[in-house]
């Protein structure tokens, strides 16, 4: 039980803890959550590829595992932080735990160490590169390690995480836990979700709002997305950095103003390009599910979940185009945005929560009005 | 939005008294909104008669009534200041009934008053059970199924159909007052009974049991646009089945997966919407099965509540102060967070330690009560404690409870059932035999499954024995995930004791161990040390607590706020400053004889210091107060009082010195041990302290002074106790040493009486002897506050007792100025004071007790310390005397601030207790030596009848202008209560009485119609009680103890919330102001005109 586990950063910081998961070691850009609960979600979120997640919550691993709650169908986060993993698992729903769950995923873990000092650090010196061993211990050999190690700046992530084949989604949310309000029993529309590392409860809202659901390869040309007939593309969450990915870039310019667009998250860095606005990456990133976000129309404050590394730089904007719909009242920075002239529309952040709050309902159902209209005005 | 310019001046409406389910929180909760509404620019007017709270500070509102809760004194307030709004939502569940009340009277309506932060329609649905659960079912939540009942006979019907158990719970009540769990038609019938008494409109809910589910709780916001946020989620590590102010509750949930945790964050946000809180807090509480997850709503409540108090605390974000601006109409991302500055406050706080609170009991004051805990609360305080993990803030919480307990036990003070396991051996030895002793065992997992105060230590003993995880939580409920926790403690523990003697296993040991909380007293138990031992030994091996900040955000944001606990980790984040730094010891959990009186003084020294540039450290656990509010001292650190946490805070620190006098009993024991310790202790010195403690010195002193003392001994064992006792002559008073709030003090009239109570005292003296003094009969009570530097020392105020000294002073109502004291008389108190002061060097306060006996002086007591009565006397004087007397414990003179000479007032003020027997039925309310009331309030008028009158219907012991008084008084009284008993008869009150006391009434011409005693068959008095036939009561008691026919009448009085005098004297003083308000009308005042009266220097009314 008590193995030993190091934990270096690029700069020189080292813990020294304990282990859980698998052996090894493992690299990524070491960033930090302050989500109080759904480290399952996390973990299987695609947008953590090439990342490795501290939880800021000290507890972790309380309420155990359960199929239900993946959401995709691996463990993407490539290591995992936390300050203590629990030694028992306590929920009616639970399968499995925690530690025999990154076992089965080859997962590294790290506990038993000061997870306050480590995001304060990042905090002020910004997401670093580092390193999780099970195996070597020195401090140095790891600094070395994780300052040589690659960085996700310019990397394409979505190849490693995206689908590699075509296929319908059909669920709609768990029963028992459905939330929001989708107008009844209205015509369904077919959705194409561009997968760049998608989270399922995207979709499961996509089905509830009145989509059918064709979930495509990110590398899928515009042309092809559009023999399937869409009455509207969706943008998916991924990881990384959006520059790194410009064939999706391309994709998308060609699909404006041909099909209603949404994107979120990636989605919305991936549109921003599309109409030419730059982005950059934050210092230590949004990540967790407590986050205000003003939507300038309504004045109204949404409690939002939120994952991303990297921002649409909000006076890249051309403004003639675009209208920023949403703001992140912490730091400013551009939380979502529609084009005037185009039916297409983007939010940073998540509103199809898992983990946090279920706030931003409405987003899917504005999609859904823009496909009717967009489609009503076809007719 | 911007905020309202329409409305100008706002009402607050307080909470009144310190009483059981209603705490400092809500001086905390009123005391921020006021000052966050003035900030804005409005004009606040209070109303609440606590004269114990910082709420009712000159400073904190613009106009402060210190007069009863009643809706006649808000009309007249109300008619006085013609507010524009009025704020209900910051005085607790009282300021919500008093709002209910007067807004069907017409009250607001009739003068434009508008409710703001919540409506009389939202408080209704709120409140109302039928219409709360209507509501409910409406937006489509899951409540356990249930019915009104407004007689005993549908209640019982109601059971039937759901079957038992049942809960039944009254609509509008205090505290949860009144609700019981009923197992049989038995229980039943008494509980919806007593159930229908409490409510205020004769409703209760007869619910289907969903005992032994999880119970959570949600503290959510709302402003005017509808945004939404929870500030903290709160899980209960007691199963549902014991209220929350009860339960050990955890902060924030651990084990609610975020899919059921969103879940519950939509049902609050379609609660709050649906039950119509427009702007601010409140307050709502779930229940989750365990075994499928389905979620119910238990209530919620409209308002600032006990958990939005440490949701606050929890989590560095202000509720109250928050909740009073948004109902001037602010938008929640118009506020700013003070912690991160320049974040708003339109988010939800993320949290990166862990937080328990513990509830504080009081059972042992009273006799008979029944210490099972259920849906009734009963706890009198609480402590939080904040740890990285759960481990560490259970043992940290566990210690702050000033229950002498180190942690979770291994601490000498571990007593399983009547086995006292004082020695590690003893301890050893014992959890060795226990899994080989069948019946014990059982019945240690019999008590970890049945929630009463102490059952986590049964939790653990049944741990430590190896009853695994599985079977308790068959037995109690109790989540497995606390249960692990638990599980890894002992664990831990085992190895501990094993590394007994090896300083290398220790040494490998010792940080894990202090990463789950666990004590250097702990370790020294387990390891055959000292404390000191283990303190040198850990330091050596540089294991020394850091401090984090709670900074509502997990780090994410840089915070400005130092807000500190400690913890075992690498990072260390107090800040280095250079300003000569002040330690303040807080008082810890409210418990009875010590509550918000310390705190006030304590958050006095915080603001005085730091007026004069001082950097004010607080340290405190209790979550309720205001001293643990981030913006009264400079740095907050939210520790236990216990001398290794206060050590540790010390030496990272390094302050000047240390104030203990303020904080009552819990900072003035460390004293000693400080000194010892090389800490300095600021004003009155610890050998000072002492001396006034030590009996033997304290005999000296008076017989210095020429001060008379009562005769007197000191016993260690009972036959010495006897033989002291026969040379004193009977009767006798007996206590304890060194105790707080007169714990098992007792009148002892004769040897039997002695003997038996021997036993029972020995225990609560621990090794300390016990002190025999003379009863002094019939003799008059005076207390007396006095501020000294040193060299000047002035008396604060000589406060007269209504009742006869035998009644704790913190029992008695009191009243300055003494009306029945000659002038030389208080010339004489005076005088001698001062000489106790100057003999003790006295810097700071000090309160002296003195009786008078057939015409002479004598001493009882003095406490070089802040008394409980300091906040009441300041009041009254117009004096800050706890901001004095911190400005003289770091050097100033009274002369420098001005203060030399007694202040004559030309009113009344009097201080009347509060009890809590309403919450404990069955239990005797007469007065004694030892302390029971949980709080008070002040009457001030004119003269003495107004402002006793006022200081009654403050205490909710109101007198009817008419109606029949029910008179019993013994042998002694007989002949006295005649002329009392003449005065209510020529005002027009019918009589009734027993046989005896009704002959001598008779005699007397005075008609008096006799009731039966309850022995003595029906109809007889508890009848006429029950059938409102009786108005209001007086009887002096001729014995004491729950089986008595008189203590029954007495607690039945309480549950038909008649009013109860037990003495002459009190009777007397009713008498009296009934006689004046008759001749003419009571008036209101706020307390800056009455000080107005005082004198022009406004620089000592400031305190500068």
């Amino acid at each position: 039980m008590t193995r030993k586990a190091s934990l270096a950063l690029e700069d020189g910081l080292v813990f020294q803890g304990l282990a859980f998961g698998a052996e090894g070691e493992v690299y990524g850009e070491i960033v930090f959550n302050t989500s109080l609960s759904g480290y399952q979600e996390i973990l299987t979120d695609p947008s953590y590829k090439g990342q490795i997640v501290a939880m800021t919550y000290p507890h972790i691993g309380n309420y155990g595992i359960n199929e239900q709650d993946e959401e995709s169908r691996a463990l993407w986060a490539e290591g995992f932080i936390v300050r203590e993993l629990s030694p028992v698992v306590s929920n009616y729903r639970s399968q499995m735990s925690l530690d025999e769950y990154m076992k089965k995923h080859g997962k590294i873990g790290i506990q038993e160490i000061d997870t306050r000092k480590l995001v304060k650090h990042l905090r002020d010196h910004g997401a670093k590169k580092g390193v999780i061993s099970t195996v070597d211990h020195d401090p140095e050999s790891l600094v070395k390690k994780a300052r040589e190690s690659k960085s996700i700046v310019g990397a394409d992530l979505v190849k490693e995480v995206t689908c590699s084949q075509p296929y319908e989604f059909r669920e709609t949310l768990m029963k028992g836990f459905e939330w929001g309000e989708p107008a009844p029993g209205k015509k369904v529309f077919k959705a194409v979700a561009l997968d760049c590392g998608i989270k399922t409860n995207i979709l499961r809202k996509l089905v509830q709002h009145g989509f059918s659901v064709t979930v495509v390869p990110a590398f899928t040309s515009a042309e092809e997305i559009l023999k399937l007939e869409p009455d509207g593309v969706f943008l998916s969450n991924g990881p990384g950095d959006p520059s790194a990915v410009p064939y999706v870039v391309e994709t998308v310019k060609k699909l404006i103003g041909k099909k209603p667009i949404f994107g979120i998250c990636l989605g919305q860095q991936i549109l921003g390009q599309a109409l030419g606005a730059t982005t950059s990456k934050l210092k230590f990133g949004h990540r967790g599910g407590n986050h205000p976000v003003l939507d300038l129309k309504t004045e109204r404050v949404e409690i939002t979940a939120q994952n991303h590394g990297f921002v649409v730089d909000l006076d890249s904007l051309p403004a003639d185009e675009v209208e920023v719909t949403h703001i992140n009242l912490n730091d400013k920075t551009l939380e979502g945005f529609r084009c005037k002239k185009y039916p297409a529309f983007s939010v940073q952040y998540h509103p199809e929560n898992s983990p946090g709050p279920h706030d931003s309902d409405y987003l899917f159902q504005r999609f859904y009005e823009l496909v009717e209209e967009a489609n009503g005005a076809a007719v | 939005m911007p905020k309202r310019k329409d409305i100008k001046k706002i009402l607050i409406i307080g909470s009144g008294p310190i009483i059981i389910g209603q705490a400092c929180e809500f001086d905390y909760s009123g005391t921020q909104a006021c000052k966050a509404l003035r900030e804005e620019g409005y004009s606040v007017i209070l109303i609440n008669p606590n004269p114990a709270t910082i709420m009712t500070d000159p400073e904190t509102a613009d106009r402060i009534y210190i007069e009863p809760l009643r809706v006649e004194f808000l009309e007249k307030i109300i008619a006085k200041e013609r507010p524009d709004a009025c704020l209900p939502t910051m005085g607790g569940q009282t300021a919500l009934n008093l709002t209910v009340k007067a807004y069907e009277k017409g009250i607001f309506q009739k003068y434009g008053v508008e409710l703001i932060g919540a409506k009389y329609e939202a408080i209704k649905k709120a409140e109302n059970r039928e219409q709360f659960k209507a509501a409910m079912l409406k937006i489509g939540m899951d409540l356990p199924r249930s019915d009104f009942a407004y007689s005993v006979e549908e209640g019982l019907e109601i059971a039937e159909k759901l079957g038992y158990p049942v809960i039944v719970r009254p609509s509008f009540t205090l505290g949860g007052s009144g609700s019981g769990i009923c197992y049989n038609r038995e229980d039943l019938e008494k509980t919806v009974r007593l159930g229908l008494e409490y409510s205020m409109v004769n409703e209760v809910l007869v619910e289907e049991s969903i005992l032994g589910w999880k119970e959570f709780e949600l503290e959510v916001m709302r402003d005017v646009r509808d945004n939404f946020v929870v500030i903290c989620t709160i899980e209960n590590f007691d199963p549902l089945g014991v209220h929350t102010g009860d339960s050990i509750t955890v902060a924030p949930s651990q084990t609610l997966t975020d899919k059921e945790y969103q879940r519950m964050r939509d049902a609050g946000r379609k609660i709050i919407s649906e039950i119509g809180v427009e702007t601010g807090g409140s307050n709502i509480q779930f229940a989750v099965n365990p075994q499928d997850g389905r979620l119910v709503v238990i209530e919620m409540n409209p308002r600032v509540s006990r958990s939005s108090a440490l949701a606050s605390k929890a989590t560095g974000f202000p509720i109250a102060k928050i909740a009073a601006k948004l109902s001037v109409g602010y938008t929640l991302d118009e506020i700013p967070n003070d912690i991160t500055k320049y974040t708003p406050a339109s988010f939800e706080p993320s949290i990166d330690y862990c937080v328990v609170k513990i509830p504080r009991f009081a059972f042992e004051k009273f006799e008979g009560v029944d210490g099972n805990l259920n849906s009734q609360m009963k706890s009198v305080g609480e402590a939080m404690a904040i740890g990285r993990t759960f481990k560490e803030a259970l043992q940290k919480g566990l210690r702050s409870l000033e229950t002498k307990r180190a942690g979770l036990g291994a601490d000498g003070r571990d007593k399983v059932f009547d086995r006292v396991l004082k020695t590690r051996e003893e301890y050893l030895h014992f959890f060795e035999e226990l899994p080989h002793n069948t019946d014990l065992l059982t019945k240690v997992c019999q008590s970890a499954g049945k929630p009463r105060e102490d059952r986590i230590f049964y939790v653990k003993y049944a741990l430590m024995a190896g009853v695994s995880i599985e079977e308790i939580y068959r037995r109690s409920f109790i989540d497995p995930w606390f249960l692990a926790q638990m599980k890894q403690i002992v664990d831990m523990e085992k190895k501990l004791a094993a590394a007994h003697g090896q300083a290398e296993a220790q040494r490998q040991l010792i940080r894990d161990a202090k990463r789950m909380g666990f004590s250097d007293r702990q370790l020294g138990f387990l390891w055959d040390k000292t404390e000191d031992e283990v303190r040198h030994f850990r330091r050596a091996l540089g294991q020394e607590a850091v401090f984090k900040l709670v900074d509502t955000c997990a780090a994410e944001f840089k915070a400005y706020t130092p807000y500190f606990y400690s913890t075992y980790e690498d990072e260390d984040e107090t800040i280095k400053t250079d300003k000569p730094k002040v330690m303040i010891l807080g008082g810890g959990p409210n418990r009875i004889g010590q509550g918000i009186e310390f705190d006030y003084c304590c958050v006095h020294a915080a603001f005085a210091l730091k007026e004069l540039g001082f950097e004010t450290i607080m340290v405190n656990s209790n979550p309720e107060t205001v001293s643990t509010d981030y913006d009264t001292s400079d740095k907050l650190f939210f520790e236990p009082l216990t001398l290794e946490d206060v050590l540790n805070i010390y030496e990272r620190e390094k302050p000047i010195g240390v104030i203990v006098q303020l904080g009552g009993q819990t900072p003035l024991n460390l004293a000693k041990a400080l000194t010892d310790r090389g800490v300095k202790i600021l004003g009155t010195s610890a050998e000072a302290i002492d001396a006034a403690e030590d009996r033997d010195k304290f005999k000296k002193l008076l017989q210095k002074i020429g001060l008379r003392q009562p005769a007197n001994g000191i016993a260690r064992t009972t036959d010495e106790a006897v033989r002291i006792a026969g040379e004193i002559g009977y009767p006798v008073v007996i206590r304890p040493s060194y105790v707080l709030g007169g714990r098992a003090m007792e009148i002892v009239y004769d040897e039997d009486f002695l003997r038996k109570y021997m036993k029972h005292a020995v225990e609560a003296s621990d090794e300390h002897p016990v002190l025999i003094d003379k009863y002094l009969e019939d003799a008059v009570e005076v207390d007396v506050d006095l501020i000294s530097d040193g060299e000047t020392a002035v008396v604060g105020a000589v406060m007269e007792h209504v009742e006869e000294a035998g009644i704790h002073s913190g029992d008695s109502a009191s009243v300055i100025p003494p009306f029945s004291l000659a002038a030389d008389r208080v010339q004489e108190i005076t005088e001698k004071t001062k000489l106790i002061a100057k003999e003790l060097r006295v810097v700071g306060l000090m309160n002296v007790q003195y009786a008078i006996y057939q015409g002479q002086l004598y001493c009882l007591e003095v406490n070089p310390r802040a008394s409980r009565t300091a906040p009441f006397v300041s009041k009254t004087i117009g004096v800050p005397l706890a901001k004095l007397a911190a400005k003289v414990m770091v050097g100033k003179t009274l002369r420098e601030l001005g203060f030399t000479e007694e202040v004559k007032v030309p009113y009344v003020a009097v201080k009347e207790s509060v009890f809590p027997f309403v919450k404990f039925p069955g239990v005797d309310i007469i007065l004694s030596p030892e302390m029971k009331s949980t709080g008070e309030v002040m009457g001030i008028d004119e003269d003495f009848p107004r402002a006793f009158y006022k200081s009654q219907d403050g205490a909710s012991c109101h007198i009817p202008d008419s109606g029949t008084v029910f008179i019993s008084v013994k042998n002694r009284d007989k002949e006295r209560i005649v002329p009392i008993a003449k005065g209510f008869h020529d005002l027009g009150y019918a009589i009734v009485a027993t046989l005896g006391t009704a002959e001598i009434l008779k005699k007397n011409g005075i008609p008096a119609e006799v009731t039966r005693k309850i022995a003595e068959g029906h109809p007889n008095v508890a009848d006429l009680i029950r059938n409102d036939k009786v108005k209001f009561i007086i009887n002096t008691p001729n014995g004491k103890g729950p089986m008595l026919d008189e203590a029954k009448i007495r607690s039945l009085a309480v549950s038909y919330n008649i009013s109860c005098f037990t003495t002459l004297n009190a009777a007397r003083a009713a008498l009296m102001g009934v006689q004046a308000v008759r001749g003419r009308g009571l008036e209101v005042h706020a307390i800056q005109d009455y000080h107005a009266m005082l004198r022009q220097d406004k620089a000592i009314l400031s305190g500068k």
